[in-house]
């Protein structure tokens, strides 16, 4: 199947460079999105420097670092599959699309375990917030921050694997070819943002 | 009712003799074709009939206020009712009305026929902006008939997260509609990077286009903070995590900034638009070359830019530093500037015109007027020392409806007259057009003039009762309402007529040299019927035709 040329552009490559603009443009909405929340961090650690230190604590760098790693993995398996596409080896695309997408599932499920025991340590902020030894005034505010944050971050990641199944079947069935890989790359680029936020808020949460 | 008799033998409509394609209102006439379409014109006449309703219900909002205001104690509703009242007038007007108004519907109609294009570049995206303000809009009317908010459009915290009224649907319904927004600028600016005509340089491209441009990078850049920060607030109704709460360690003051971030931009969202249709119609009725044409369009882009930097203008009695409130106060001033290169461009292009006083230029001149007077109080509320005795009164709901609703809706209501042979391939009556726009001009001024003085004497706004000494300045603006009112009303009637009875209007009724107007009016479904070629700019009144030719294609 080639890459279809829609009847409003004049020439392929055209066409091309729109949709990478396009994607491009979306991106920046999502960063956009996300320095809100940025913002929100840098407010309540300005105001409860100490409290956020100790809060911080209370989250497992270990569990964290695993994700991360998982992470940024899928990243590269994504940047591979778009080289497999563009070089007309479509089912190794979606092999690899396929692996991102695990990646993607042992991620949120770190995040499960992680989330479970927040909620048994009765961190989960505002008036579910009953962690003993924790009572200084921004120590629910951290955990506010961190499920606003890693929340909207997972519900990118579904998003992401949403998008990823989608290409990977394309893939897998052997749609893409050297003239005919836009779909990957677009995914792709999608994700690879998905995993950007992530390398910002792992170092901000787990690690100060 | 329309200037020409209409003979009877013109009942099959206005097309030409020669057998070519439809035009795109006739190119399939099943609702499913309409609901389906993913043509842009459609897509903007389904923009045109949403904000309509939109304008509509915001208006009766309106006018239900005012009828409360006759007098200084009860009226016709309680305390609570009007509370409702103004928060709906102010959702719908700026979520449903005035920020999809002109670039969803004349952008979406225009730009691409302005670039010699056959689409934008998304023309499914485009269809799914709309799918999305309905579904959004359909949200928040819904929390509007269950119990409406009582925030204010502003949706202030704490106060916003603890109030029993059904806030939740009407902010989620606003963030989906950030969405349409954000698709719809996202649209504008790929088209126009990658769908101009050949010829069409940036610097032939017309002014309507930069101001869209411009507009586009606003929605896309600022949108997205509205949708966290309404999200935010929903989260906090409905969890209670405390984000704004000071009580909880919250930071109320975090929701301003945030809101402000995107909401005085989304002013300009408003504004550009409505700036751009003034370049294209002042230039068509005064039948002259632009004055300063890269300064009127590089001046659009300086708004976008500095529109970014205002936001705390909104904050100055919010416990913001004295040298931040100087500091946005001064940033604020530079909107003004940029304003200004514009009004002194467009005074020049009408210096010495053939100035031909149609309808859409008596909205003109009413726009530059409301624009100067609303631009010269915003600078007033910019400086810090003033806005302190002016802040939360009348005085600054007068200014910014004279900005939005005076300079915005001008320019919509001449944009709609301008272009509206051209969408519909029919003329309607001159005469009670210009007797529509000058109730429509005196209105504005009666209702918001009074205004300016109740809040110079300390009335606070969205106050339900107010000190007697007050009514008589708002039995005025009541009155100013009234007027208001029947000018609409006179320009729905006239324009419906046109719609059904209007004569022929032809591809080019003005005479201008716009690209627009040289597509078949209403334009096919295609736009041009083969390959276009810009040869010059949009305004060049020295050449007899538009500077654009046509190539039927050889196939």
């Amino acid at each position: 199947m080639e890459a279809r040329l829609a009847h409003h552009f004049r020439a392929i490559e055209t066409q091309r460079h729109a949709e990478r603009l396009g994607m491009w443009l979306f991106l920046a909405t999502e960063v956009l999105l996300f320095a809100g929340l940025f913002c929100g961090y840098t407010l309540y650690r300005y105001l409860y420097p100490e409290t956020f230190k100790l809060a911080s604590a209370h989250l497992d760098v270990f569990l964290g670092t695993v994700n991360t790693v998982v992470l940024i993995s899928s990243s590269l398996t994504v940047a591979l599959a778009h080289h497999f596409a563009h070089r007309d080896r479509s089912r190794m695309a979606g092999v690899l699309l396929f692996v991102s997408v695990l990646a993607g599932l042992a991620f949120l499920g770190v995040k499960a375990v992680e989330y479970t025991h927040k909620f048994e340590e009765g961190l989960l902020p505002g008036r579910y917030f009953h962690a003993e030894g924790l009572t200084a005034p921004g120590a629910s505010m951290f955990f506010t921050v961190y499920f606003l944050t890693t929340g909207l971050h997972a519900f990118h990641v579904v998003v992401g694997m949403g998008v990823l199944v989608w290409i990977g079947v394309r893939a897998w069935r052997g749609e893409f070819h050297a003239n005919h890989s836009m779909p990957v790359e677009l995914g792709g680029l999608y994700w690879h943002l998905v995993d950007l936020v992530w390398i910002f808020l792992y170092p901000l949460l787990y690690l100060v | 009712m329309s200037t020409a008799p209409v003979p009877a033998s013109f009942v099959p409509g206005p097309e030409d003799p020669a057998p070519g394609p439809p035009h795109y209102l006739k190119d399939g006439t099943t609702v499913r074709s309409w609901l389906l379409t993913v043509d842009h014109k459609r897509i903007a006449i389904l923009y045109l009939v949403s904000v309509l309703v939109g304008l509509f219900l915001g208006g009766m909002f309106a006018m239900a206020l005012r009828l409360e205001l006759l007098t200084p104690g009860p009226t016709i509703m309680d305390a609570l009712t009007y509370n409702r009242m103004f928060t709906l007038h102010g959702v719908t007007m700026i979520f449903l009305f005035m920020i999809p108004a002109i670039p969803a519907v004349f952008g979406n109609f225009f730009l691409p026929i302005m670039l010699g294009a056959k689409d934008v570049a998304f023309p499914k995206l485009n269809l799914l902006s709309w799918y999305v303000y309905v579904i959004g809009g359909a949200l928040a009317l819904w929390g509007m008939v269950h119990g409406g908010a009582d925030t204010g459009w502003t949706f202030y915290t704490p106060y916003s997260t603890t109030t029993p009224t059904k806030v939740l649907p009407i902010l989620l319904g606003a963030s989906i509609i950030g969405f349409s927004s954000i698709l719809t600028g996202l649209n504008f600016i790929v088209s126009i990077h990658t769908l101009r005509a050949p010829g069409l340089t940036w610097t032939r491209m017309p002014l309507f286009l930069w101001s869209l441009y411009g507009t586009s990078i606003i929605q896309i850049l600022a949108t997205p903070v509205l949708t966290l920060v309404l999200l935010l607030v929903a989260t906090e109704a409905a969890f209670g995590f405390g984000l704004f709460d000071p009580a909880r360690g919250g930071d109320p003051v975090m929701f301003q900034h945030l809101f402000w971030f995107y909401s005085h931009p989304a002013v300009y969202i408003m504004v550009l638009p409505a700036m751009g249709v003034i370049s294209e119609t002042i230039s068509t009725f005064s039948r002259k070359n632009i004055f300063g044409y890269r300064m009127v369009a590089f001046s659009s882009l300086g708004i976008a830019f500095v529109g970014f930097f205002t936001w705390g203008h909104h904050l100055f009695v919010s416990g913001q530093s004295t040298f931040d409130a100087g500091a946005f106060g001064i940033l604020s001033m530079f909107v003004g500037v940029f304003t200004a290169i514009k009004v002194f461009n467009w005074v020049a292009t009408l210096y010495k015109g053939a100035i031909s006083f149609k309808t859409p230029f008596a909205y003109i001149c009413g726009f530059l007027y409301f624009l100067v007077f609303g631009g010269m109080t915003g600078v007033a509320v910019a400086t810090v020392s003033l806005d302190v005795h002016w802040h939360d009164t009348y005085f600054v709901v007068a200014h910014f409806h004279f900005i939005m609703v005076g300079a915005v809706m001008m320019a919509f209501l001449a944009g709609l007259h301008y272009w509206f042979p051209k969408m519909f391939g029919k003329t309607y009556h001159e005469g009670w057009g210009l007797v529509a726009a000058s109730l429509i001009v005196l209105g504005f001024n009666a209702t918001f003039i009074p205004q300016f003085l109740l809040g110079n004497a300390g009335m606070p706004r969205r106050y339900y009762a107010y000190h007697e000494s007050f009514q008589a300045l708002n039995v005025a603006s009541t009155a100013g309402a009234t007027l208001l009112l029947f000018g609409f009303v006179i320009i729905a009637i006239y324009l419906v007529l046109a719609f059904r009875f209007g004569g022929p209007a032809g591809p080019n009724p003005w005479g201008s040299r716009g690209f627009e107007w040289v597509t078949a009016s209403p334009p096919i479904t295609e736009n041009f019927d083969g390959e276009v070629e810009v040869t010059g700019t949009p305004y060049d009144y020295q050449e007899d035709q538009p500077s654009v030719r046509v190539t039927p294609e050889a196939e």
